[in-house]
């Protein structure tokens, strides 16, 4: 069939007939105009079918005209700009968009799966639950197969290469949608000087009446949102943003939106704009105009291709100028759908209206039949011909009750859409996402906000509130905005509501399903209240019968509500038919709860500007340019890179690690210390304090000099370490881990302020304002010597103390302490002089061989010499006397933080896990770090366990592999042999030795 | 290296400054953005109910210190920022931070309080532009607006990822950043991609 858009109504509409673009639609070539969406350009063209459905792979078309659509979804675009789930109703049209049915294989006419549509009675709902539970073993094959039969579209393979951004903004009212009530509640609040943001879900703003002709103040309604949106744009307090919806309301008005900024562009078009932007919204106020979706009734087939929302009938036709098809069955419980009837047939289709109402009375009915509109009363339609295209309806009359039809009474009708309506259902999805209540209201068949939470004060306005009537949507809104300003603080004028012509409406009919010939849920025929989903009525009254007649299980059990749409069209349907069935109000069975997102939205939305080098700052030292020149290898410390070994070419990390911890004990190696923590105390309660926070005694320091302390916490266990130095009288200078630094400082500030305020102490964070190299082994005060004038002979500047000089001609302060047990200085200078400082001492220690180093050799050397390091050789459950560290803690002090602890009967007991050495039986092994040394091996756990290994490495310097391991009552077990068990299964064999691997007495430091 | 020399070794040394911002690409459009690199910063930390703790400060800098807090005092040379109730930060020209540290430490002897370099942990990034407000909007969750966010208005607050002092300079509009020296280059590229949107090239 040629595609020619046959269905396009010569004039009128909001597309622009100039500006004509084309498109395919499963490779077909078609055309449409701009203001089109897909949707309406594919009913322009007569496309009926657009997808299989999700379980039965029954042929679906387009049902609605926007945000609600459950059919319509398609795969966008190609290669990395691919996106699956697009709802076609939403989707604007640009000149070559490439759209795909989904959900079909091999192609949308022929669909193999859909034999699951004929199999349906052996897939009932909670199938997979009940089906596949057994073997457990099997369900990864089943998952495969239920994946691939019941997808949806496909992800894109390819990086995304649009750009994201996120947004924050404030703002005294937001406006949630620019329809009728939203742009009055803009008027009254934008005038009233307020900060306001306008949001709303569509490309231009008037919500409803972009669709429905009506009329304010005796002009064409649109010409009103024209001038009130020119209005609006002339404050600049109001910011409009159209193409932007909210997707989600959180706490203290926090609301989160999402603009597409450029998916109305062919993709790769938009420059240098961002594709979509995430608004994080913060709000004094918020007003709700949302408006109301349609619902259709729920009739045997009523998912035929053709069967559509009668409101979105009207919108084709109306909005984008398509008459979706020259004849028009319109099946209703209320006057709403008439208008689609009337304006049908203005256009020149042929219209029946079937109401399931026996009398409808009212304006609406009489223009319908003086339009000579045929109106079938107390009637429905039982059956829809046509699988892919429908052909006809049959129509019976209902019985009194609406329970049964009138077989006698069977009429076929020819038609090609059945527009239909069961009522409005206001949005009230952000209102309930607010915390807030509902209330039924039995006259519009549909939940209406009720009491809010103070935390997130709002109000709704318009159809969302339950007023479907052109005047009162005004009339609120213009209250809404009015008072949400002056709650701001912005008192505005209350203007009279502009005066708008719409017809009174008579009351509706509720009946939640259609009867047909057969029992729902027992014959061929499928009621369908779920589309996306594919719940039935008839899976409905099952989950019931099984008894998960609960709202909540009913949800799970027959996945209503959980499809990409959140049951916009179909929830209040189900809870509708559950009243039914459990005999009670539908109030009383209660909803489900909202939740965000509102509609989906895309993860580059999620990520925002936080991908590639932005997705996590990487901290860096100012040595860090000299590392990227020279071979750094970097390991992830926190957020720091720091250089985990420096790589000669094709060097392995092991070999490259031999190398530098051979060259700290016999010449130089030099690391980059920067990123150490560094606390600078002053005060004169400064020693106490020190005093407090390490188990060691500070008050005997001496300016210049340097100590380390183990720091613990309440229970007496190791929760950071590091040398302190005495700056001057009540000056200190504090290190810490590198893990450590903000941690530590927290803990000071929290002791200080919360226990200890009268204590004159102020600690400051110095950890950036110092840039670190320590230079570690035998020829380091000869290096030294040679960029400074400082005396460093062993008596004037004594190992464990402080110097300030100039060193490379930059004011420094040297340590001379040592993590690796080698003569060590740490040189710190003011971090912009930090590279100059690396690179000097580069330079002049390439005579003695200076070698730079990382930490992965820092880890080796000072396990040599049984240092621990806090966080590897400790887990929070260590003592100083388990690390064989007791001589550090004060027997003398009154108090510091963890003695308390230290005598518990637990703490205190003997044979606790003590850190010691391990020596591999065999010493070209290195035991692997975490093997857990077991009483007794077995072949497989549980084994009772003594500990496990903490650190280990091949040590160049101690000729062997070494390692250091918490083992039950480890200082008594010198000299035994223990056991590993690995794994992989493997038993490794050590012996138990001290932590001390490498010059015992420490002359070397001291050197 | 001549240590026959009787030139102290000190001086054969030519110190040079890097700064991790000094490479980097600048935003094409928007905004406008460079390092203040010739800040000294002095973190203070007093008791600004003791009258004598003001006066020494005061009279040393010619400027009061800011008790309201998110506020900073200005004159041309220096500036003090509110930190916190017993916290400052102070700006002075850099060749003149261990002269007025010195001079302030020695004014507030026998006074409870700590003077501390921070000249180097943090770098000040000057932000100005008609569209700065906007690019600090996609990175800052507090509220930027003109008529809450005004010239002598300062905040510690969250760039993205990093914590940082923003303040408002003047109502150009001009900003300036202070983050951590480990963070400058984050705060930079994540402000230079902020401003893509409005390279119209």
């Amino acid at each position: 069939m040629a595609r020619y858009q046959q269905n396009r109504l010569p004039t009128g509409g909001r597309i622009d007939r100039g500006r004509r673009m084309s498109f395919t639609f499963d490779g077909e070539e078609m055309h449409g105009y701009a203001g089109d969406t897909l949707a309406s350009a594919l009913l322009a063209n007569d496309v009926r079918m657009v997808g299989r459905s999700f379980k039965y792979h029954r042929p679906r078309g387009i049902f609605s005209a926007g945000a609600e659509e459950p059919n319509a979804l398609v795969q966008l675009g190609e290669g990395a700009y691919s996106e699956p789930n697009m709802k076609a109703t939403q989707v604007e049209l640009y000149e070559g968009l490439k759209s795909e049915s989904q959900n079909r294989w091999p192609n949308l006419r022929f669909d193999i799966a859909s034999i699951n549509s004929a199999a349906s009675r052996l897939i009932p709902a909670g199938f997979y639950y009940k089906t596949f539970m057994w073997p457990a073993s099997m369900w990864m094959t089943y998952e495969k197969w239920i994946r691939k039969s019941a997808g949806l579209g496909k992800a894109p393979t390819h990086a995304d290469p649009d750009r994201y951004e996120h947004r924050y903004a404030h703002c005294d009212v937001l406006i949630v949608g620019a329809g009728p009530a939203g742009l009055a509640a803009a008027l009254t609040a934008g005038r009233s000087g307020a900060r306001v943001i306008v949001v709303d879900e569509q490309s231009e703003f008037g919500g409803t009446l972009l669709s429905h002709p009506a009329e304010i103040d005796e002009i064409p309604a649109m010409e009103w949102v024209g001038a009130v949106t020119a209005e609006l744009r002339g404050l600049d307090n109001v910011t409009l943003l159209s193409r932007t919806t909210v997707i989600g309301y959180y706490d203290y008005n926090y609301l989160v939106a999402l603009e597409r900024v450029t998916d109305h562009l062919p993709p790769g078009t938009g420059g240098s704009l961002p594709r979509q932007r995430l608004w994080k919204i913060r709000a004094t106020r918020v007003v709700l105009a949302t408006g109301a979706i349609e619902r259709g009734l729920v009739f045997a087939d009523n998912d035929r291709p053709g069967v559509m929302q009668a409101g979105a009938v009207r919108s084709y036709i109306n909005r984008y100028s398509v008459l979706p098809a020259s004849n028009i069955v319109v099946f209703t419980n209320n006057d709403s759908a008439y208008r689609t009837a009337i304006d049908a047939s203005a256009n020149g289709s042929t219209v029946t209206v079937v109401d399931i109402r026996s009398s409808p009375r009212g304006e609406l009915i009489d223009k319908a039949e003086q339009a000579n509109i045929m109106v079938f009363r107390g009637s429905a339609v039982t059956a829809v011909q046509g699988r892919t295209r429908i052909r006809g309806v049959e129509i019976m009359r209902l019985n009194a009750a609406g329970h049964g039809v009138i077989r006698s009474s069977t009429t076929k009708v020819d038609c090609a859409i059945v527009a239909t309506s069961g009522g409005w259902t206001p949005t009230i999805h952000l209102h309930s996402q607010a915390g807030s209540k509902l209330i039924y209201d039995e006259s519009i068949a549909g939940y209406v906000p009720g009491d809010g939470v103070n935390i997130n004060p709002h109000r709704s306005a318009g159809a969302c509130n339950g007023s479907f009537d052109l005047g009162k949507c005004l009339q609120e809104g213009l209250r809404a905005g009015h008072a949400a300003a002056s709650d701001a603080g912005h008192e505005g004028e209350m203007p009279i509501a502009p005066r708008a012509s719409m017809e009174v409406e008579g009351p509706m009919r509720v009946l939640w399903t259609i009867p047909c010939k057969h029992p729902v849920g027992r014959g061929p025929k499928k009621h369908f209240h779920e589309l996306q989903n594919d719940s039935t009525v008839g899976d409905i009254h099952l989950a019931v019968r099984e008894g998960f007649s609960s709202v909540e299980h009913l949800k799970r059990y027959t996945t209503t509500g959980m499809a990409t749409d959140q049951g916009k069209t179909s929830n209040l349907i189900a809870l509708g038919v559950l009243s039914g069935l459990r005999r009670e109000p539908v109030q009383s069975t209660g909803v489900t709860t909202f939740r965000p997102p509102y509609t989906p939205l895309t993860f580059g939305a999620v990520v925002g500007q936080n991908r590639r080098e932005l997705f996590l700052q990487e901290r860096k030292t100012a040595m860090h340019p000299w590392h990227d020149r020279n071979g750094a290898v970097y390991e992830d410390v926190g957020d720091w890179k720091r250089p985990r070994y420096f790589s000669t070419g094709q060097e392995s990390m092991d070999r490259a690690v031999q190398r530098e911890c051979l060259a700290v004990r016999n010449s130089i190696g030099m690391m980059d210390a920067s990123t150490l923590g560094k606390i600078d105390i002053q005060g004169r309660d400064s020693a106490w304090l020190l005093d407090m926070m390490y188990t060691n005694a500070w008050s005997k320091l001496e300016t210049g000099r340097c100590r380390y302390g183990l720091m613990l916490n309440e229970h007496g266990m190791v929760f950071d370490d590091g040398v302190t130095t005495r700056i001057g009288e009540h000056h200190y200078h504090m290190t810490t881990t590198t893990g450590g630094a903000a941690r530590v400082l927290t803990w000071l500030e929290e002791w200080l302020q919360t226990e200890w305020p009268e204590k004159q102490v102020y600690c400051t964070s110095v950890t950036e304002q110092w840039a670190v190299a320590a230079i570690n082994g035998p020829a380091a005060r000869d290096l030294l010597s040679e960029l400074t004038d400082m005396p460093l002979d062993a008596e004037s500047f004594p190992f464990m103390s402080m110097r300030e000089g100039r060193v490379a001609g930059v004011p420094a302060r040297v340590f001379r302490i040592s993590f690796s047990g080698e003569l060590s200085y740490e040189i710190n200078v003011p971090a912009h002089h930090g590279l100059y400082l690396w690179e000097q001492l580069v330079e002049h220690g390439a005579r003695y061989d200076l070698c730079p180093y990382g930490t992965e050799s820092m880890h080796v050397l000072r396990a040599e010499k049984g240092f621990i390091i806090v966080g590897q050789d400790t887990d929070g459950a260590v003592t100083p006397d388990d690390l064989g560290m007791d001589w550090i803690v004060s027997k003398k002090k009154q108090d510091f933080i963890g003695r308390r602890s230290l005598s518990r009967s637990d703490t205190a007991r003997a044979g606790r896990k003590q850190l010691v050495g391990l020596l591999a039986e065999d010493p070209k092994q290195v035991l692997p770090e975490g093997a857990h040394i077991v009483a007794e091996v077995r072949d497989k756990p549980p084994m009772p366990m003594l500990g496990h290994v903490t650190s280990s490495y091949m040590s160049p310097n101690v000729g062997r592999s070494i390692a250091l391991a918490l083992l039950e009552d480890g200082r008594n077990r010198m000299g035994e042999q223990v056991s590993l068990k690995l794994m992989d299964g493997r038993v490794m064999r050590a012996t138990v030795v001290d932590p001390v691997f490498y010059d015992k007495d420490g002359a070397r430091a001291r050197g | 290296m001549t240590k026959m020399e009787l030139a102290p070794v000190a001086e054969s040394f030519e110190p040079i400054r890097h700064s991790p911002l000094s490479d980097l690409a600048a935003p094409r459009a928007g905004v406008e953005m460079r390092e203040r690199a010739d800040v000294g910063k002095i973190n203070l930390r007093g008791d600004a109910n003791d009258p004598s703790f003001r006066s020494a400060v005061e009279t040393e800098l010619g400027l009061e210190i800011p008790v309201t807090p998110n506020t900073f005092a200005t004159n041309d040379k220096r500036t003090i920022y509110w930190l916190g109730p017993d916290e400052w930060l102070m700006h002075c020209p850099l060749d003149d931070r261990r002269d007025t540290q010195a001079r302030l430490r020695q004014s507030l002897t026998g006074i409870h309080c700590a003077l501390t370099n921070v000249s180097d942990y943090y770098l000040v990034i000057r932000l100005t532009g008609d569209k700065a407000r906007d690019v600090l909007s996609k990175a800052i969750p507090f509220d930027v607006h003109r008529n809450v966010f005004t010239a002598g208005a300062c905040a510690q607050t969250r760039f993205s990822h990093a914590g940082i002092l923003l303040s408002a300079v003047d109502e150009a509009p001009t900003f300036d950043i202070q983050v951590r020296w480990s963070f400058a280059e984050y705060v930079w590229k994540f402000l230079v991609e902020s401003t893509r949107e409005y390279d119209e090239s």
